[in-house]
């Protein structure tokens, strides 16, 4: 079986289509960037409390707890700040997400009384055994050093490729692929902003994911450039490129494909607590892979059409 | 010839110590020397808490060798500390080159009990409750203090409006007449103080985090008068919100948690509240019996306080010399309470305080959840992948799907061998390495294909294509390695775990494409497929 035979499609002349689009998704993140001051960090990077609480009725004709009521509860024991938010459970089990700064200091204990309240206000909603599911208290400076480990640990695997691809190809394919990175790193994290999602530990963990992923999607198609550049001496860069991108996309559309599929299935069944970083995931592999085919060929071509006006074009030098 | 012996001697090997690893994992009762190595589920999975501890030098003045030593010391006590307390297999660690300590307590219910265990100082000491007299001065002294300096204090506001103090009760009972002056003055601290049953010395439990902030603001208690200083009572654990006693003491310690020899939990069988319920026996060695037989027969109608970590758990009043060294503290206990002060007593007080910086607590349900879940992720993604790779592959595509089980069991197999931790990041990096797992195989295939279709012989073909697909497979994936080294370096416990299953799948999934699924090519097509190869 096959999807497609021999393609002839003609991605490079469409470089500036892609470019703007990729400009547009990425401004609209920049934009949201902005008004919303920064990505939002989680409580990895910010010190806080976070806690995934089960309310399930415990006593007989006990109703749902609602939300406002929490709210109440912790407004009057002092904790005013809290995000409180339901979420779905399996086999109608009520679980309730709270997320609140440390009241006083570590000391103080806030994750506690938070649980103290609950089980004093909500005792019918509350079996000791299995109220908590979650509970993290992060001091401030942890998070601090957290975020500072996380840069610091983006820019040596960034560092790491580009030296690995100048020794394996050279400069601008290094270059390029970095450029791609940063496209797909910028759009995943646009993304979260737009949607309000939270940019916590293990999504900085899914992002260096998604930067080997595109990375292994860019240099699969790089490789062939390599090849198809020692062929085809001829012919102009752009269309041995292009040509290097049809002969690849096979590959490309079925890596992604079983690679999207597989992270869908932990997207969908994974449970709560994978699910952010199954979505930045996912969000990784379709950006990855469009990247890796209109971003990172489409630069170079962009960078040795440049060259050739300085030189004097391929076919007339060779 | 002698290559391809040894290429199949390699895959033998792999395949036996893998098998070896994976077995114990699905066949149940297995000779134990069998199941020695096995794979641990993280926190995240069996549920259990982890805290992180720094130890506080902020206000000490130990030099850094005495440093090094408080910390070892901590780090023995607080291990101490839990081995008493009795959870299974905890984990206790000095991060490397800093004064933290991390904990993990796995299958932990109530992280709450083990935190307040393992972050008390335990500085048992035994002082003076100040006189009446005193007593009187110190509230003069805080609340003109406070009154001068409430722009400070913004947080006291509701306390300064004079309309509001009418129903002030005249705290120490004295019956002198205020006059206008004193009048004019809101008694600031001697509201917050009053409890709004009109107890003095007490401090209702919304008013507790003001009170709580002042006694760690330096400049109210340079305001102190001299010699004297204002505790908390302990709070009661049947009732956490009701209102807390406040003392006001002297500063100097008569005798201290060093004098102690050893500390119990007892059972009172009184009928009066005072002597029912759990209580604490405190005995002391020789030389701080000897002491306490002084100081009780010399102090005879004082109050003696017993503070533990700067809270005073009860005050009871010298009623004869205490000749034996023994001392009860009562008061309110639950059975838990009682046993974890004790603990914490025995092992020993802590040489500088340490504050829990980091906590992070898994419930079972959540750990449960997310096995089952993360395992019916990982069979629904398998059951496509390998479903897909045979419809579009045909046979290639089932030899493809060897090399994606194989995969997926190496990792499991390298995991327990190396005796690692299994958390839902790492069943993450699992999952995804199953796709990426076939993109070798594809890249190999596509390969292939086109050599097929450029006409070359099948053998030919399949060499070639496999020859070509190894040098791009090869900088496609150590570029994956590079990221997942780095994962590993910078990652704390779960990211380090999503980080280490990638690598191992990397790798297994490189030596399964290339060279297994080479092998039964090979075999295959000098065999079988000489005319046609399903690809």
């Amino acid at each position: 079986m096959r999807f497609f035979g021999k393609t002839k499609i003609d991605f490079i002349g469409k470089r500036r289509i892609a470019f703007a689009i990729s400009l547009v998704i990425i401004l609209a993140g920049i934009v949201s960037l902005v008004i919303n001051k920064g990505p939002k960090y989680s409580i990895d990077f910010t010190g806080g409390v976070a806690m995934e609480l089960e309310l399930t009725p415990v006593k007989e004709g006990a109703q749902a707890v609602d939300i406002q009521a929490i709210r109440d509860a912790l407004i009057n024991a002092g904790i005013e700040d809290a995000e409180i938010q339901e979420i779905k459970g399996a086999e109608g089990k009520q679980l309730v997400l709270i997320k609140t700064q440390i009241v006083g200091d570590m000391k103080d204990k806030t994750s506690t009384k938070v649980i103290d309240v609950i089980k004093k206000q909500f005792p019918d909603n509350v079996d000791p055994a299995t109220l908590i599911r979650l509970q993290e208290e992060v001091g401030p400076k942890i998070g601090e050093e957290l975020k500072g480990k996380a840069i610091l640990a983006i820019f040596w695997a960034l560092l790491g490729i580009i030296l690995y691809i100048w020794w394996r190809f050279e400069l601008t394919f290094g270059l390029a692929a970095v450029a791609a990175l940063f496209h797909d790193v910028l759009i995943t994290i646009g993304i979260f902003s737009l949607l309000g999602k939270d940019i916590s530990l293990s999504i900085v963990a899914a992002l260096l994911t998604i930067v080997g992923y595109s990375l292994n999607d860019t240099i699969v198609v790089f490789d062939r450039v390599r090849e198809d550049l020692k062929l085809y001496r001829k012919e102009p860069y752009g269309s041995v490129i292009n040509h290097s991108i049809n002969e690849t996309l096979s590959r490309t559309i079925i890596t992604s494909l079983t690679t999207f599929v597989v992270v869908l299935s932990l997207y969908i069944f994974g449970g709560s607590v994978i699910h952010d970083f199954a979505f930045a995931l996912l969000v990784g592999v379709v950006v990855g892979t469009y990247s890796s085919i209109f971003v990172a060929s489409p630069l170079m071509v962009e960078h040795f059409n440049k060259k050739e006006k300085k030189l004097g074009s391929r076919t007339k030098k060779k | 010839m002698r290559n391809r012996k040894m290429r199949g001697l390699i895959i033998l090997v792999v395949l036996l110590v893998t098998a070896y690893y994976f077995l114990p994992l699905v066949v149940p009762n297995l000779p134990s020397f069998w199941t020695t190595k096995r794979l641990k589920l993280g926190l995240d999975l069996q549920g259990g808490s982890q805290i992180q501890l720094e130890v506080d030098f902020t206000n000490s003045e130990l030099s850094v060798k005495e440093r090094e030593d408080a910390i070892k010391t901590a780090y023995e006590i607080i291990r101490n500390r839990i081995d008493q307390f009795g959870v299974a297999e905890p984990l206790i660690q000095r991060v490397a080159n800093t004064n933290r300590i991390i904990i993990q307590l796995p299958g932990l219910k109530d992280p709450s009990r083990a935190k307040d265990l393992i972050g008390k100082t335990a500085m048992l000491e035994f002082k003076f409750v100040a006189s009446s007299e005193q007593m009187q001065e110190t509230y003069e002294t805080m609340d003109k203090f406070l009154q001068e300096n409430i722009e400070k204090y913004e947080f006291l506001e509701e306390f300064s409006d004079i309309n509001e103090t009418d129903e002030v009760v005249d705290v120490l009972g004295t019956e002198e007449e205020m006059d206008d002056e004193s009048y004019n003055n809101a008694m600031i601290f001697t509201d917050l103080t009053t409890s709004e049953t009109g107890m003095p010395l007490q401090i209702d439990y919304k008013h507790l985090a003001k009170l709580k902030s002042l006694l760690k603001d330096p400049l109210f208690l340079q305001n102190i008068p001299t010699g004297l200083q204002i505790a908390l009572g302990k709070d009661n654990k049947h009732d956490p919100y009701s209102a807390r006693d406040i003392y006001i003491l002297h500063k100097s310690a008569e005798i201290t948690g060093k004098s102690l020899d050893n500390a119990i939990t007892k059972i009172g069988q009184g009928y009066t509240a005072k002597d029912k319920g759990p209580y604490i026996m405190l005995e002391f060695k020789k030389t701080g019996a000897k002491k306490f037989k002084n100081i009780t027969g010399q102090n005879i109608g004082e109050r003696l306080a017993v503070i533990l970590d700067n809270i005073v758990f009860i005050a009871p009043t010298i009623e004869s010399r205490i000749p034996d060294g023994q001392a009860r503290i009562t008061g309110n206990f639950t059975i838990e309470e009682c046993h974890d002060l004790v603990i914490v007593l025995n092992a020993g007080s802590l040489p500088a305080p340490v504050n829990i910086i980091e906590e992070r607590t898994v419930g079972p349900t959540l750990g449960s959840d997310s096995i089952k879940a993360g395992i019916l992720a990982a069979l629904i993604g398998m059951a496509f992948v390998i479903l897909f790779m045979m419809i579009y592959y045909g046979l290639s595509g089932l030899f493809a799907d060897i090399a994606v089980i194989v995969n997926v069991t190496f990792i499991i197999a390298v995991m327990t061998m190396l005796e690692g931790t299994l958390t839902m990041p790492g069943i993450a990096g699992m999952i995804l390495t199953i796709g990426m797992a076939v993109d070798a195989n594809v890249i190999i295939f596509e390969r292939i294909r086109e050599y097929l279709e450029a006409g070359k012989t099948i053998r030919s073909a399949v060499d070639s294509g496999f020859r070509r697909a190894l040098v791009t497979i090869l900088d496609a994936n150590i570029t994956t390695l590079i990221t997942a080294l780095v994962l590993y370096q910078f990652g704390t416990g779960p990211i380090k775990g999503f980080a280490v299953t990638l690598s191992i799948g990397i790798v297994g999934s490189m030596f399964a494409s290339i060279v297994l699924v080479k092998a039964i090519f090979d075999g295959f097509v000098t065999n079988t497929a000489k005319d046609k190869l399903s690809i």
